[in-house]
């Protein structure tokens, strides 16, 4: 099947079966390997991305459903040049190890200080309770998003 | 601070150790990490394992025509084509064998029995349901209780001679000591406890990518591998191919914890796959796979006895342990030392008696044991003791903090020799315990939970505060005492400084999140004053670095760290004597400064390491002790290990009506030296605990009667969230060791081994009940709270 | 990683559409709204259905809304809409209590009510919620649309009265003046199943109760409730007494099973427990002692 997707803003297309998941057209149609998986049950959160705007599993939905819609990954957080105040914060606050969960919890935290520029911690846990990590704890990465909710105008450099 | 700032370079980075953000966020951050799953390679095949629904039977016939005729699928590899190569078994890094596609019989749900190669992921996964295999199903082992049973089917009928489930019986410590003074002792309090089966999950699953050329002869492999020199020494043991034609790479790693130091079925099979077809292949594996059939953890079902006096002074533990090694023995642990170094269970006090004995047995359930950041079965031995302790805290009503107080090691016993041969280096432990009773307000929350307790109701939450304080032995290890499979357990790295000034380090070690590739460049920073941005940290690929076994046991800043020091100090030592030639005067007359060897008393006359770097290349005449660089090689063999402590209080709320635990806080001190990077190694403490609140109260692989795996997906093999953690709360205290050059210890287990008895003592502390097994979920709180404990390895009844 | 067998695709532009997709595909399809529950067991390949039928575009059915004395809320509402819906928040705050703990963040902004209702797994909060509350289901066919009782809805687990050619796309909720709700629900883990779930509404007129809803979810309670324990409440004064005795009565009418959640003890025991609470608190909540 013929579908369209523009992805970080740019248009693709691409002839897929119905069967293929969105994640996999990304990584492996797109190349963008940005965007990870980790189990098989939809509770991992390492796919995350952005379907119209909205943080979703990728690995839970269907390339074909992408079809017409906007998608972003986290290879557009920085598309402008500089890094997102997100990655910046993530850098600063330790919040990765490992950096495999990192991508969908990028997504998932710049989603929510859109929403919530100036969340509390609790809430901050609260939006990320769907982004499983084995190796921070969750601590820095609760921290990296205050850094990055007040640094938001910040000038990060690349 | 406890660690001596270090000045700082203009890039605004510690030149040496200090709090300094890590070189690899920049790529990992911008979705930029290269794992083995975003490896693409020209003509690339895909692969995929059939697994065994069964935990036990015999194969009757396996017929793969249907899966071979698909279009796109390239071969089909069963056991029997493995026979032919002699790769249908391999050894396992303890000595036994295990199937890598089953022959005669499957012996654990998830098996591997035949792989499928072909065009894509989708055709191959589809191709796996083609393939007929007919089973005959036997009875399983389910219950390691029940493996020696005389009428226990027995599972390793491959092995010739073998007429029980029995792997070994192991000892330590002395028994008929035990015996005198457990017969005397005035108090003693025996307790059963379990370890449950658990699983390191990392984030990323195991994988490969295999490419033999056939060419060149050499075979190139990706892999998730904390050890990849160790798997390159094994693949030319087992495959029969020339160790020098063979690389294997470690790109990123998404974690590792221990479940990648072995070779899997998979990696063979991609191996395999790659000769048939002449293509590349890939397989990696889906997180079922990962949950059912890779190195789980623990599985250690202990009987612990303690003796004291009445007032609390502990005389001796001793503790049988029936260990489920699952259907192969293939732990990954010194081979000295099949029970891994759970001898330590002895622990941070002071006691005269202890002995333990470890009785293995197969059952019909994956190999494993030793991983997810067990330090050899240091988790297991940790939380005997700290469990033990306060079963006797609970049965004499002495304070647990109390009770470890008085029994605690004391600084000026050290180097402290166990009674089971372990010499910890060094340690003021009861100065971490006080330290971790400040920072959690010890006395207040004792006073708010006695406030509590005097008007209780329905539904005020039971408090609960619990303790555990604990000693690791890192850093294996000492070549004539450990080696894994015959190879010793030194480290190497070289260090070469290029003529600008800017050097490189090579590490047999790997990282899988640990932050090498920072606190690496910062130990050698440290040393030869160069700033961290101008080391680069190469490992991972074993063409370009030097051997060594590779990152697990929390053994790479004790060892490999160890080796980067003394390459740095050797190349500060060949720079001294170019410095010396440079400024016309003896080495001896030069001081050191800030990376700068200059004249003692005249600091204007004097060389920057930068400037002997371009000398030693150039042209000037070098005296003896130097060639042209000032390059440095070394193999570090540690002479003991590392003994990092820590003390921490967990602080629970339990719902009574519901049995839901909530962790309120939990309070950490680690001792591990001196830090080179407190940033990570506060890293390292956070996701250890995250372990310990995981294992504590939701992780367990149980299994059903008929040896269903019962944790097979992240719907059952729960992790914790965000919302479980609470915000940990760190302190340290900093003994260097005496042994190691820069005093460090090594931390990435600790949290891990710490934490889960702090949690299992809250909760009990909570209930006013002796003993209930990990994970307290819900439904063991509850069942515990009536008197009828669930077992947690088994199905729940 | 695991993926789906092949199937067929096409994509609904309407109501009537899909119900004519259905009609022509016959049994083997599905229809895919948010997918969390059919998604992940098509790539485990426990389902296997031949087609499936995208409703994802209906975004007309995407609502939550007053409508009268009632409010209606369209079956391909997202489980987040609900969480966050003014209208629910200020008739009904059980739907806040449960949504946010039902599933994640991620998966709320996917899954849907509708389709959550129709996977009809015994846990469902939903099921739970809506029974309590006594929600009327619309089902529509291409012959025209029919209301069925929530209570009447589930028909077993995973089995509703949705027919082959009929989609469900509403629900109603009567609103109901003087009414506190609330949801209670113990977890192993944030984002599980629930062990065991209960949800409430209780109206009061004049310290009495004039209307009350129970719903259990997990316990294997006939239609998602226990209408006896209702029965006993209504009309009277909701006392201490009273409570316990309707918490008592679910407990021993539901039938729950043994699982790796818990034994089938436990459960019995937390619906007495969450069916207590959440009772008390709509009692709370309608006498605006606690908010």
């Amino acid at each position: 099947m013929q579908i369209t997707v523009t992805v970080n803003g740019e248009e693709t297309t691409g002839d897929v079966e119905p069967r293929l998941l969105l994640v996999h057209y990304l990584r492996v149609n797109l190349g963008l390997r940005g965007t990870h998986w980790g189990c098989d049950t939809s509770n991992c959160g390492a796919c995350t991305v952005w379907l119209d705007g909205v943080p979703v599993k990728s690995c839970t939905t269907l390339a074909v459903q992408a079809d017409g819609h906007q998608v972003r990954t986290v290879e557009d957080l920085d598309a402008g040049g500089a890094l997102d105040p997100v990655q910046e914060g993530f850098i600063q606050e330790h919040g990765l190890q490992c950096g495999f969960c990192t991508p969908g919890m990028l997504m998932t935290a710049r989603a929510l200080l859109d929403a919530n520029p100036d969340p509390d911690a609790a809430t901050i846990r609260e939006a990320i309770s769907g982004n499983l990590c084995r190796c921070t704890g969750y601590e820095n990465i609760v921290r990296a998003v205050r850094w990055a909710a007040e640094h938001a105008a910040a000038e990060v450099t690349a | 601070m406890t660690t001596v700032e270090a000045p700082l370079s203009t890039a605004g980075n510690p030149i040496g150790f200090g709090r300094m953000i890590r070189k690899e966020d920049a790529r990992f951050v911008r979705g930029q990490g290269n794992y083995v799953d975003d490896i693409n390679l020209p003509g690339m095949l895909h692969g995929a394992v059939l697994r065994s629904p069964y935990a036990h039977a015999r194969i009757v016939s396996i017929d793969t025509t249907a899966a071979a005729a698909q279009p796109k699928v390239r071969a089909v590899i069963t056991g029997k084509i493995l026979e032919t190569l002699n790769l249908a078994w391999m050894p396992t890094l303890s000595g036994d064998v295990q199937s890598v596609l089953a022959t005669d019989k499957v012996r654990f749900q998830g098996q591997e029995v035949a792989f499928v190669v072909a065009e894509d992921l989708y055709a191959a996964r589809d191709a796996l349901e083609l393939i007929d295999v007919e089973y005959e199903p036997l009875p399983p082992v389910v219950d390691a209780r029940k493996a020696l049973a005389a009428d226990a089917p027995l599972i390793r009928d491959d092995l010739e001679g073998r007429t029980d489930n029995k792997i070994y019986d192991w000892e330590a410590g002395d028994a008929e000591l035990c015996d005198e003074v457990f017969a005397r002792a005035e108090v003693v309090v025996a307790e059963d406890i379990v370890y449950p089966r658990v699983h390191p999950a990392p984030m990323e699953t195991c994988g490969s990518v295999a490419h033999m050329d056939k060419v060149t002869g050499k075979l190139t492999i990706w892999t998730t591998t904390q050890a990849p020199h160790a798997h390159r020494t094994l693949y030319a043991i087992v495959a029969g191919l020339p160790e020098h034609k063979i690389q294997v790479i470690s790109p990123d790693i998404g974690g590792g914890f221990g479940n990648k130091v072995g070779i899997y079925p998979g990696y063979v099979c991609s191996i395999v796959g790659s000769i048939v077809t002449g293509a590349a292949v890939k397989w990696v594996e889906d997180r079922s796979e990962n949950l059912m059939s890779t190195s789980f953890a623990r599985d250690y079902h202990m009987h612990g006895e303690i003796a004291a006096t009445r007032e609390g002074k502990i005389l001796g533990l001793r503790v049988n342990v029936l260990a489920d090694h699952g259907a192969f023995n293939g732990v990954a642990q010194p081979t000295k030392f099949p029970a891994g170094f759970f001898h330590i269970f002895t622990g941070s006090y002071d006691y005269p008696a202890a002995h333990c004995k470890v009785t293995a047995v197969y059952s019909n359930k994956a190999p494993g044991g030793v991983a997810y950041a067990c330090s050899f079965r240091i988790t297991e031995a940790a939380y005997l003791v700290e469990r033990m302790v306060d079963c006797l805290a609970f049965e004499l009503h002495i304070d647990p903090a109390e009770l470890r107080m008085k029994n605690l090691l004391r600084p000026e016993q050290f180097p402290y020799t166990t009674p089971t041969g372990w010499e910890y280096d060094s340690g003021d432990y009861p100065r971490a315990l006080r330290e971790s009773m400040r920072i959690a307000g010890y006395e207040e929350l004792r006073r708010e939970q006695a406030e509590r307790r005097a008007n209780p109701s329905d539904t005020t939450p039971l408090m609960g505060i619990g303790l555990s304080f604990f000693t690791e032995g890192v850093g294996a290890g000492p070549r004539k005492h450990m080696d894994i499979l015959g190879l010793g357990m030194a480290d190497g790295c070289e260090l070469r400084v290029h003529p600008t000034g800017k050097a490189q380090l090579r590490l047999s070690v790997q990282t899988q999140g640990q932050g090498h590739e920072t606190t690496f460049a910062q130990i050698v920073s440290h040393v030869t004053g160069i700033p961290p941005e101008d080391i680069e940290v190469i490992h991972g690929d074993t063409d370009n670095t030097p051997f060594g076994l590779g990152t697990y046991g929390s053994r790479s800043t004790p060892v490999s760290g160890a080796a980067a020091a003394v390459a740095a100090q050797r190349v500060k030592e060949k720079a001294r004597i170019v410095a010396g030639a440079a400024l016309e005067c003896s080495p001896d007359d030069l001081e050191w400064e800030h990376g700068r060897w200059h004249v003692k008393g005249d600091p204007e006359q004097g060389k920057t390491m930068q400037e002997l770097a371009m000398t030693a290349h150039g042209a000037l005449e070098l005296p003896e002790g130097v060639e042209g660089h000032l390059d440095a090689s070394v193999v570090y063999n540690p002479p003991n290990l590392t003994y990092p402590f820590g003390a921490y209080i967990c602080v629970v709320d339990v719902d009574p009506q519901t049995g839901v635990v909530t962790v309120r806080r939990f309070i950490a001190v680690d001792d591990c030296g001196p830090r080179i990077n407190p940033m990570i190694v506060e890293g390292q403490v956070h996701g250890g605990l995250a372990d310990g609140v995981g294992m504590a109260l939701m992780e367990v692989m149980a299994f059903d009667e008929d040896g269903n795996h019962l944790g097979g997906s992240f719907m059952d093999y729960l992790l914790p969230t965000s919302m479980e953690c609470p915000s940990w709360e760190l302190g340290e205290t900093v003994t260097p060791s005496p042994h190691h050059p820069i005093g460090a210890k090594g931390v990435g287990e600790s949290a891990t081994v710490g934490s889960p008895a702090a949690i299992v003592n809250a909760v009990l502390d909570a209930l006013q009940i002796r003993q209930a097994d990990m994970p307290l979920t819900p439904a063991s709180v509850w069942r515990a709270m009536q008197g009828r404990p669930i077992r947690p390895d088994l199905a729940v009844e | 990683m695991q993926v789906p067998a092949p199937f067929e695709y096409a994509r609904a532009t309407s109501v009537a559409h899909a119900i004519a997709l259905l009609d022509q595909h016959g049994p083997e399809a599905r229809l895919l709204a948010g997918g969390h529950s059919l998604l992940p067991m098509m790539r485990l390949r426990l389902a296997r259905p031949e087609t499936l039928i995208d409703i994802n575009g209906l975004t007309d059915l995407d609502y939550v809304r007053l409508d009268g004395d009632e409010i209606a809320i369209g079956a391909m509402t997202r489980h987040v809409t609900v969480l966050n819906s003014p209208v629910l928040r200020e008739h009904y705050r059980i739907f806040a209590d449960a949504e946010a703990v039902i599933a994640d963040p991620l998966v709320r902004n996917r899954g849907t009510v509708g389709g959550s209702l129709c996977q009809a797994d015994p846990a469902e909060d939903l099921s739970a919620v809506l029974s309590a509350l006594r929600a009327q289901a619309v089902i529509q066919a291409a012959s025209g649309s029919r209301t069925v009782a929530l209570r009447n809805f589930h028909e077993g687990p995973y089995e509703t009265v949705v027919g082959g050619a009929e989609m469900l796309v509403e629900v109603r909720v009567p609103v109901r003046p003087g009414t506190g709700s609330a949801y209670e629900k113990v977890h192993r883990r944030a984002g599980d199943w629930a062990v065991a779930a209960a949800g409430a509404f209780v109206q009061l007129r004049s310290g009495v109760v004039q209307d009350v809803g129970i719903g259990l979810a997990a316990v294997g309670a006939d239609h998602f409730t226990c209408a006896e324990a209702e029965e006993l409440l209504r009309g009277q004064e909701p006392t201490t007494e009273q409570i316990r005795s309707a918490a008592g009565m679910c407990r021993d009418s539901c039938n729950p099973q043994t699982d790796q959640r818990g034994p089938e003890d436990y459960k019995r025991h937390l619906a007495e427990v969450l069916v207590e609470r959440a009772l008390s608190r709509s009692i709370a909540r309608a006498t605006g002692e606690e908010n």
